[in-house]
């Protein structure tokens, strides 16, 4: 058992080399990356990366073994959902480089039905974040060795973290004292689930002239 | 004549006491070696992450208790520190102490959890008995300043739910004091115990390179001999001004990994003791009134305290939109949410990283080639709680 207690010795240790300027490592992924990075900025202190849905492989690779970046851990995979959009899915790679004390956030946009590369043969911690995207948002991978449900119940239907899909859900769940056994059924509730809008009206409403306005636009 | 054997699937949990909750695990046995493990999880599934897109933030601050159920509020700290940040608004310093102080009970409470169930799965049966009264008393100091043993919903974005009660500083002080001494006894029992170190020395070995590429961390990834630790490389709130060692262990086998968890309790209790020294009096929560909902006294005194009441307990305050990551350094590892705001009083999205997630994944790994009997203790090393990872 030993003890790191102070910056200088974890630095010694080749970890926590002094923060990189992050404007400086954007400026080099830019410059290695030229023509696959599609947008970047800083914010938070986190780098946020656009790029095109089949670079991934390679981006990827590059941020891992490259010895400026050292990206060497993927922190977690995940989609958000925006159903207004015809490429709804923004699916989210996080990474973090323990030399260079960074985080690194990667994204791009999908519609409904592509299918991705899936980063399994890179770091194999992918294999469950991106079964539970599967199971999820309903997002394919290719090449995965194992693409099945993760969190979900043995035979269950649809994608729980879509937003059209009800909070309440489609099944329930009980014993059946008749059937002897547990059993699904459509969700029976007394009361319908209920959105309060608590937007005070001066600042929620739509008024008549704007209403217009927007119906003028779309005309 | 040859005869033909075929591998025995066995069926582990999800009813097993030492599966650690709901855990089943399919295992391929060869005779008594494993050569397959596959984990089924999801039997605590409960859609935390769907609740918390249709909750205000301050109404989903209580879902983060029930995700690692033995360490609530280092979690609520993750969620809260995500929100200030969108927010960019400042922490009053006490109330930072507080969260610190807090979150290192939580750690002491989710180490002599699994240090004690560890040694409970391999045989010993007196550690979880000692260990447990201690949690009760660490959980009465959660109860007293929260309201509730477990479940606490304590931490606010810009600090806390309240001040501490009168006379919980010098208990916790008093706790302080005498609990090196469970800790001794504890290890008295433990570390050199020769059936608890035929079982975990040499088992479940991570070598450095590994525990990166499964996204490993905390004392996952400490006990392989990585000094990492998120209090010390990207440190939040007061952790900067508290002094403190972060242990790393050298083979990455079950019995460093326990021997992390021991010297980190005592870390933690100097880190509460630091806290309690340099805590002073004053506010813990941000003044800003959009935020913080007012007091009872001032509710009754001034109309715009009363409609600031009115709107933070059924529109909630808005975050403006924006997309970010936070972690902190959990006792099972890093914790982190993702969050993205709309400029709604609602999150958009909520991820939440659980670390026990990626720790459980690499159970095929760890146990390939390992005998029945070691999945228990292998099991018991991951520090795995169902809470996070099914959400």
């Amino acid at each position: 058992m030993e003890y790191c207690n102070s910056k200088k010795k974890l630095e010694k240790k080749g970890h926590l080399v002094d923060k990189m300027n992050l404007n400086d490592l954007e400026k080099k992924i830019n410059s290695e990356l030229t023509t696959k990075i599609n947008s970047s900025h800083i914010k938070h202190n986190q780098l946020y990366f656009e790029i095109d849905k089949d670079d991934l492989i390679d981006v990827v690779i590059f941020i891992k073994t490259n010895k400026n970046t050292k990206f060497r851990q993927l922190i977690d995979i995940t989609v958000v959902d925006y159903p207004e959009q015809t490429q709804r899915f923004k699916i989210v790679y996080l990474f973090l480089s323990h030399e260079h004390n960074q985080r690194l956030i990667l994204s791009y946009f999908i519609s409904e039905n592509e299918i991705i590369s899936s980063l399994t043969s890179i770091f194999p911690s992918a294999n469950w974040m991106e079964r539970e995207v599967f199971d999820m948002y309903g997002v394919n991978f290719k090449d995965h060795p194992d693409l099945r449900r993760i969190l979900t119940d043995y035979g269950f239907e649809g994608h729980p973290l879509r937003k059209d899909f009800p909070l309440t859900g489609h099944q329930e769940v009980r014993y059946s004292e008749d059937k002897k056994k547990v059993i699904n059924e459509p969700v029976k509730l007394e009361q319908n689930y209920r959105n309060f809008d608590y937007e005070s009206p001066w600042e929620g409403t739509k008024y008549i002239k704007e209403q217009r306005d927007i119906n003028d636009k779309k005309n | 004549m040859t005869k033909k054997i075929k591998n025995l699937n066995l069926n582990f949990g999800p009813q097993h006491p030492a599966a650690h909750g709901v855990l089943r695990l399919i295992l391929e046995l060869d005779g008594e070696v494993v050569e397959k493990a596959d984990p089924h999880i999801g039997l605590l599934h409960r859609g935390t992450e769907k609740l918390i897109e249709n909750k205000t933030y301050m109404q989903a601050v209580p879902y983060f208790d029930r995700l690692d159920y033995v360490a609530p509020m280092n979690q609520e700290h993750a969620f809260a520190l995500a929100i200030e940040k969108i927010l960019d608004i400042e922490v009053p310093i006490r109330a930072q102490f507080i969260r610190v102080m807090f979150c290192e009970i939580g750690r002491i409470l989710s180490h002599i959890l699994n240090v004690t169930t560890q040694a409970l799965d391999v045989g010993a049966l007196t550690p979880s008995l000692w260990g447990f009264e201690e949690r009760e008393t660490l959980m009465t100091f959660y109860e007293r300043a929260s309201g509730s043993r477990l479940h606490a919903n304590y931490f606010r974005a810009g600090g806390v739910h309240q001040d501490l009660p009168r006379g919980l500083e010098g208990d916790i002080l008093k706790f302080c004091e005498n609990f090196p001494k469970i800790i001794n006894d504890l290890e008295n029992l433990l570390t050199d115990n020769r059936i608890f170190k035929q079982r975990n020395v040499d088992i479940g070995i991570v070598s450095k390179e590994d525990a990166l590429d499964y996204s490993f961390s905390g004392v996952m990834l400490r006990g392989s001999g990585v000094p990492w630790d998120l209090r010390k490389s990207q440190p939040y709130d007061c952790y900067e001004q508290l002094d403190f060692k972060i242990p790393v262990g050298k083979n990455g086998d079950c019995y460093d990994r326990y021997l992390c968890r021991i010297e980190e309790m005592k870390e933690s209790v100097s880190i509460i003791k630091q806290c309690l020294e340099k805590m002073e009096k004053g506010p813990v929560k941000s003044f800003d009134g959009k935020i913080t909902p007012p007091s009872k006294k001032e509710i009754k005194q001034s109309m715009e305290a009363l409609i600031h009441h009115f709107k933070l307990f059924t529109e909630g305050y808005r975050v403006p939109k924006d997309e970010i990551y936070k972690a902190v350094e959990a006792p099972k590892g890093e914790f982190g949410v993702y969050l993205i705001s709309d400029g709604s009083s609602k999150p958009y999205k909520c991820k939440i990283r659980a670390p026990g997630f990626s720790h459980l994944q690499s159970m095929d790994y760890l146990i390939k080639g390992h005998m029945l009997a070691d999945v228990p203790a292998v099991l018991g090393s991951l520090d795995i709680v169902f809470g996070e990872v099914d959400r």
